[in-house]
């Protein structure tokens, strides 16, 4: 699904290597995509409400797009909605950060050094085929019902994309940068890992991390769900099904959508602005 | 003085099978300061290897390489080197892959960005400092490439094939504006190259070397200066010679 949205926010152009259409025609082609996709929602909307007004009526089975309004105001001036953004929000910031301060450096010593690979890659052989969901029992007896416990269910998910992805990036290096790093005078490993290898592997391991935001993102609302926390987007979602709410689950659903939806876009922005112009926007 | 001195030379390659490749066999060379060598010979016999044995890329297996009477251990910035692939770093703007080498000395800052804008403005790219390598053309890079290696004021300058992969006339200006560089900077260059026409255009000493194991077969003195003319009556003289030793030596009769 991401490789297909990477192909899609290609200009035609670029694609097929042709470059006639004048600045003009890739406006009028960029009003024409978002008039569409607007359209398309709104079909969308139309249909839903139809169909759960006048057909299944029964808002239990199919909430329809206004009782979902009215529940979205409903719970957003209750302020609950905030502050259970705000808590899944804690729970995704601390699982990404843990999985990014140890998945990038043991990435780099297996991918750079191979006594680490060896004496490393059993380990993860055994430990990355345990989704993430198996880890929630131990998170509760470890961390109790708290924000780490949730956080920690998160990093299982988020660290083995991070990790596969700068080891493979370190495995992948081109020698010769490594060797022109020597020969300009990069005497140890750190200095080469810190000024060759490890510039060249930022790209993929962008493309890792999101990934790991990706899988992160599906594990928050799992482990909310099954009771590592006690509020949050997920735990709301299937507190409000016990009390058969069915509107503000929908709720719910679609903010888990749009913010997992927004946290990829403002990640891919920031790093296809500001770290990688030599890349030339081929980032993932 | 920049003497290279390389003794007896051996370098074999292990296989998977616990044999060996032999790449090179006895290969003896003094390269005197401020030469011009380039390495001719058929293809796979070892001549890039040799380049990188004296870089410090390859160890040797029996032998030495020597530099004013200090043997190569490793690699080392007073020895420069051009890769013939694309060798400049992507992420860093032409100004900093120059300054690259002084930053690994602990120049500061202000002071390298000095010394690498004298070698850029050197290969004439002042006004691409600030580009990025996908921004550049293929010479344009390998001329980067060179400033790079130059601005480390390295003893030797090696080159693997650095223009092998342009066209035909981006090589030939490369070739004047390697000449050029050369004169003004009084480096010694070994040059591999599997253009004889290239050899005999730029060196002053030209070494042969005979097919796997490689070993030298001989060295032509070229004593013209430069610039050459290669539609000259002796320049196709010494290629033909040049190119009847390759041939005869990769198709013995």
């Amino acid at each position: 699904m991401k490789y297909w949205r990477i192909i899609r926010d290609e200009p035609l152009s670029s694609r097929f290597g042709t470059n006639q259409t004048t600045g003009q025609e890739d406006m009028n082609r960029k009003t024409q995509k978002r008039l569409l996709g607007i359209a398309s929602l709104i079909t969308v909307a139309v249909i839903w409400q139809i169909v759960a007004q006048f057909v299944v009526k029964r808002s239990f089975i199919l909430p329809s797009v206004t009782d979902v309004a009215a529940a979205f105001v409903n719970l957003l001036e209750s302020g609950t909605l905030v502050a259970d953004i705000v808590v899944s929000f804690q729970h995704f910031g601390i699982g990404l950060l843990a999985a990014f301060l140890l998945g990038v450096p043991i990435g780099i010593l297996m991918g750079w050094f191979r006594v680490a690979d060896f004496f490393l890659d059993p380990i993860i052989e055994v430990l990355r085929p345990i989704p993430p969901l198996a880890w929630i029992p131990f998170a509760i007896i470890w961390f109790g019902l708290t924000t780490q416990a949730a956080g920690f269910v998160i990093f299982v998910g988020a660290f083995f994309p991070i990790l596969t992805a700068t080891y493979t990036a370190f495995r992948s290096i081109p020698k010769v940068f490594v060797e022109a790093g020597k020969v300009l005078g990069c005497d140890t490993s750190f200095e080469l890992i810190r000024h060759v290898a490890l510039p060249a592997a930022v790209p993929a391991i962008a493309s890792g991390i999101r990934i790991a935001m990706g899988v992160g993102w599906m594990c928050l609302v799992a482990a909310e769900m099954f009771g590592v926390s006690r509020s949050g987007l997920g735990y709301q979602l299937w507190h409000n099904y016990y009390l058969h709410q069915m509107p503000n689950v929908v709720v719910y659903m679609l903010i888990l959508g749009f913010a997992g939806l927004a946290i990829d876009r403002i990640f891919r922005n920031y790093v296809d602005q500001k770290l990688l112009r030599w890349h030339a926007g081929e980032v993932a | 003085m920049s003497g290279v001195s390389i003794q007896n030379l051996n370098k074999a390659f292990p296989k998977e099978d616990g044999t060996a490749t032999q790449a090179l066999s006895g290969v003896d060379l003094e390269i005197g300061d401020t030469e011009f060598i380039c390495l001719v010979g058929p293809s796979g016999c070892g001549k890039t290897t040799l380049l990188r044995i004296i870089a410090g890329l390859e160890t040797a297996t029996i032998g030495k390489v020597t530099i004013d009477d200090r043997p190569v251990t490793g690699p080392d910035p007073k020895r420069g080197m051009v890769f013939q692939e694309y060798s400049l770093f992507p992420w860093r703007r032409v100004i900093d892959n120059v300054a690259f080498g002084l930053e690994m000395k602990g120049m500061g800052k202000d002071e390298r960005r000095e010394v690498a804008d004298r070698y850029i403005d050197m290969v004439g790219l002042s006004q691409f400092r600030d580009a990025y390598p996908y921004e550049l053309s293929g010479g344009m890079r390998q001329r980067v490439a060179i400033a790079r290696a130059l601005a480390n004021d390295p003893d030797v300058l090696l080159m693997d094939e650095p223009f092998g992969a342009l066209d035909a006339q981006t090589r030939n200006r490369m070739q004047k504006e390697l000449l050029s560089l050369w004169q003004q900077t009084k480096k010694t260059i070994v040059f591999v190259t599997h253009s004889v026409d290239e050899a005999v255009y730029l060196a002053t000493r030209i070494v042969v070397l005979s097919p796997r194991p490689g070993s030298i077969q001989e060295i032509i003195d070229i004593p013209w200066t430069h610039p050459r003319d290669r539609t000259s009556a002796e320049f196709a003289e010494v290629r033909r010679k040049v190119l009847r030793m390759i041939d005869e030596t990769e198709n013995p009769q």
